[in-house]
């Protein structure tokens, strides 16, 4: 017997989503994945000073608001020929904003937005209205274990806030930074800061190795099926980010379902848009030269994000993506890693494929960036120079590739008469929450779902367990590329 | 002694989540304390709706909704976050179903709203539309308070603008309506709590000195009063330089940045460019 199952809202993620499934015979047959709210946020860009794109862009969204800071300074800075002058002290400055903004994103992400589908916070903490109405029935921590994790919950609420402290040493505040601007960071890096920042991302690191981990790992052993839940498309894409002296942190990598490593190149992205509000004659472009006509009325498109696609083929983005993309591409630190967390589960690489395996690598990735900001700490140089001076140029085209918590981001700008022509943004959550493309493959969140069996409806764990491991971010990725000119038509979201 | 509890309903709207990162981000009271604890002796609140770390999910949490604004009329505070949609009769932004039909954010802030003992509108999408009300405005965003005025909801509405709101602006506006009820919050014509937005950053700023003397920073990255550079801290009434940003490590002038002037309802269309000097002539 078939039936339908909406979930609207999904909860604890960034932003409005909305899931449907059809589940026949116990299994899932179909997924549509629903983006419920519309900004238009690149109209907005439209006529605005170039420069202002990397204070706005960043109000895309207040979780990983330091991800759109980044790539939009990177493209600035491409527009604006800097590139190749931004002072060593910048990039790194740079990176330990972005790598502080990822330690408060993940940490938020397993205790706060993930874990209460593992944990049963009402067995520790009472029926606290917060917590109540909630699925019911599979809860399998042991009680200790389960009042253990409550109690990291609460702690977890301190560490991601000393995150977000720390980051405001160089970024100023936290959310929305002021740190990062084109042409490299607002201030010089002084020996006090330098030393006050150490202090506190040893907190962090102390709380990433001795509680973050072992949660991880304690949560996976209680429901080890979930390392065969939520398989996804297999396909995993990198951008890369955390530039240094010492080459990137996180390798830019196309990783086939063979684990076979491709060099990656922003040309072979495309946007579909056969099942998504926008005109079919707009299909298939790339982010460089795409294109948007709104067609409000039209048939079974369902969601506001396009598809991006990578060679016209479904890429899952986001720590599991970069892991392994570092995994094939021979990092040692990355390999060590993981290899000791799947020895733990006397587990292969494939079984990284998984709600389980999402979990983990974004784990071992918080681990693999706060052990790597101690060593950027020490390269600064103290008192040097962390900016050069920027004009705006009258007409020039930019690109900024980096790595949000979520997965890759992309920012793209065309600047004509020194104003901001056309500006257009990628977010990892486009990619992994994108509808059917032009050839009616689903997204990868789709895909994860499809198959899955649900043991009973009426609390379909199974679901919301696959689609939060994935980190959505909807308020990054429901966004109106706009072609010069057009008007932004009436949509009937229905 | 007998605990008053303070039903609270935190909707989303057009925003980032950016001012509820921000509320968790509070230090003293902490999030822990405004979730578990008598907030002050005798007063606690009682979160029962907030998208972001709620327990549930789906048509049972909206069912939540209705049932407060049916059960709870008059008894809880309703705080909204993001801006409001309203092109197309707000169907550009949904929070969930009602039976096969979208829920839309202006529908269930209007609804609950109606209900509400008090509204608080948090940043300055939920207070003054911000940046998804910025032109060309795609959506028709608006803040509350001009949604209610459109609407003929009669609900108090106080304003807790920035871009994010600092949490201490929250935690003391909650703590003033605790200790000494909601009438008791002196505020400003636009409806901000004159304690946090009554000065002018300028007044308070540590490069006032600079100012006075005429030592201007000319590029970012140079000591000095950064008004050339495009620093709007001399119309913006915020308490920042006083109060500072992330348990006092810092904020934006302080770390070589200038002001946005993001807690005034000009912005983001009249305070930018953010790079660029803007006069008190430009303003008028």
């Amino acid at each position: 017997m078939s039936k339908k199952i909406k979930i609207d809202p999904i909860t604890r993620i960034e932003g409005h989503l909305a899931i449907e499934v059809v589940i026949d015979d116990g299994v899932v047959k179909e997924a549509c994945s629903t983006g419920t709210l519309f900004r238009g946020f690149e109209l907005i860009l439209q006529g605005r000073d170039p420069r202002d794109a990397n204070r706005l862009t960043q109000r895309i969204c207040g979780v990983c608001p330091s991800s759109h800071a980044t790539a939009s300074a990177l493209c600035i800075d491409d527009a604006f020929g800097l590139t190749d002058k931004i002072p060593d002290n910048a990039k790194l400055i740079r990176n330990l904003i972005l790598g502080s903004n990822f330690l408060q994103s993940h940490i938020l992400h397993f205790y706060h937005l993930a874990a209460l589908d593992y944990v049963d916070a009402v067995s520790a903490v009472g029926d606290l209205a917060l917590f109540v109405p909630r699925y019911e029935g599979d809860y399998r921590v042991p009680d200790e274990a389960n009042a253990e994790l409550v109690k990291h919950y609460l702690m977890a609420l301190d560490i991601r806030r000393k995150c977000q402290e720390m980051l405001s040493i160089f970024g100023g505040k936290m959310p929305h930074n002021v740190g990062i601007v084109p042409g490299g960071v607002t201030e010089k890096p002084t020996e006090d800061k330098i030393t006050n920042f150490l202090w506190r991302l040893n907190e962090i690191r102390d709380f990433v190795d001795n509680t973050y981990i072992p949660d991880v790992i304690s949560v996976a052993k209680v429901y080890s099926d979930y390392f065969e839940i939520g398989k996804g498309c297999q396909r995993l894409l990198a951008y890369g980010a955390f530039d240094s002296s010492n080459g990137e942190l996180f390798k830019p990598g196309v990783i086939s379902e063979k684990l076979e490593h491709e060099t990656f190149a922003p040309e072979n992205i495309t946007e579909d848009v056969k099942h998504s509000w926008y005109a079919d004659s707009t299909s298939g472009k790339n982010p460089a030269q795409g294109q948007t006509k709104p067609e409000p009325k039209k048939q079974k498109a369902y969601s506001f994000l396009k598809s991006p696609r990578y060679k016209g083929k479904v890429f899952e983005l986001g720590p599991l993506a970069r892991m392994v993309s570092n995994y094939v591409q021979g990092h040692a630190k990355t390999k060590e890693l993981v290899d000791s967390v799947l020895g733990e589960f006397d587990a292969g690489v494939d079984a990284l494929y998984s709600v389980l395996g999402r979990h983990a690598a974004r784990a071992l990735e918080a681990k693999l960036v706060a052990d790597v900001m101690v060593d950027w700490l020490q390269v600064l140089k103290p008192g040097e120079p962390a900016i050069v001076e920027s004009h705006i140029p009258d007409q020039a085209e930019g690109i900024g590739l980096t790595e949000a918590p979520r997965g890759a981001l992309g920012h793209w700008m065309t600047i004509k008469d020194k104003k901001i022509d056309r500006y257009q943004v990628i977010t990892p959550t486009t990619w992994n929450a994108s509808p059917k493309d032009d050839n009616d493959q689903p997204g990868p969140v789709e895909q994860a779902i499809i198959g899955t069996k649900v043991k009973d409806t009426d609390n379909p764990f199974e679901i919301v367990r696959i689609v939060r491991a994935f980190d959505p971010c909807l308020a990054c990725s429901v966004h109106l590329l706009n072609a010069k000119g057009s008007e932004l038509g009436v949509f009937k979201v229905v | 002694m007998h605990t008053k509890e303070y039903p609270v309903i935190w909707l989303q709207g057009a925003g980032c989540t950016g001012c509820s990162v921000s509320i968790l981000n509070a230090v003293s009271p902490k999030i822990q304390n405004l979730l578990l604890d008598e907030v002050v002796p005798g007063h606690q609140l009682n979160l029962i709706f907030h998208a972001t770390i709620m327990g549930g999910q789906g048509d049972p949490v909206i069912k939540v909704l209705k049932d407060a604004e049916k059960n709870r009329k008059g008894g809880y505070i309703l705080v909204v976050e993001g801006a409001i949609p309203t092109a197309d009769d707000g169907i550009y932004g949904t929070i969930g179903r009602t039976g096969d039909k979208h829920l839309t954010i202006k529908q269930s802030v209007l609804d609950l709203g109606s209900s509400a003992l008090l509204t608080i509108a948090v940043g300055t999408c939920a207070a003054f539309g911000g940046i998804p009300a910025a032109e060309p405005n795609p959506t028709g965003c608006k803040g509350l308070k001009e949604l209610f005025i459109d609407e003929g909801v009669d609900t108090a509405v106080v304003n807790l603008p920035g871009c994010p709101l600092h949490p201490e602006w929250f935690t003391g506006t909650i703590s003033m309506i605790l200790f000494s009820g909601a009438d008791s919050l002196d505020l400003d014509k636009l409806g901000r709590p004159k304690l946090f937005y009554g000065q002018l950053i300028h007044e308070n700023c540590p490069r006032r000195a600079d100012f006075d003397k005429g030592k201007f920073a000319e590029v970012l990255g140079d000591s000095g009063c950064l008004y050339k550079v495009g620093c709007k801290g001399h119309y913006t009434n915020a308490d920042c330089p006083l109060r500072q940003w992330n348990n006092g490590v810092n904020w934006c002038i302080r770390a070589g940045a200038p002001c946005l002037g993001c807690v005034e309802p000009e912005f983001p269309d009249d305070t930018s460019p953010f790079y660029e000097k803007i006069t008190f002539e430009d303003l008028r």
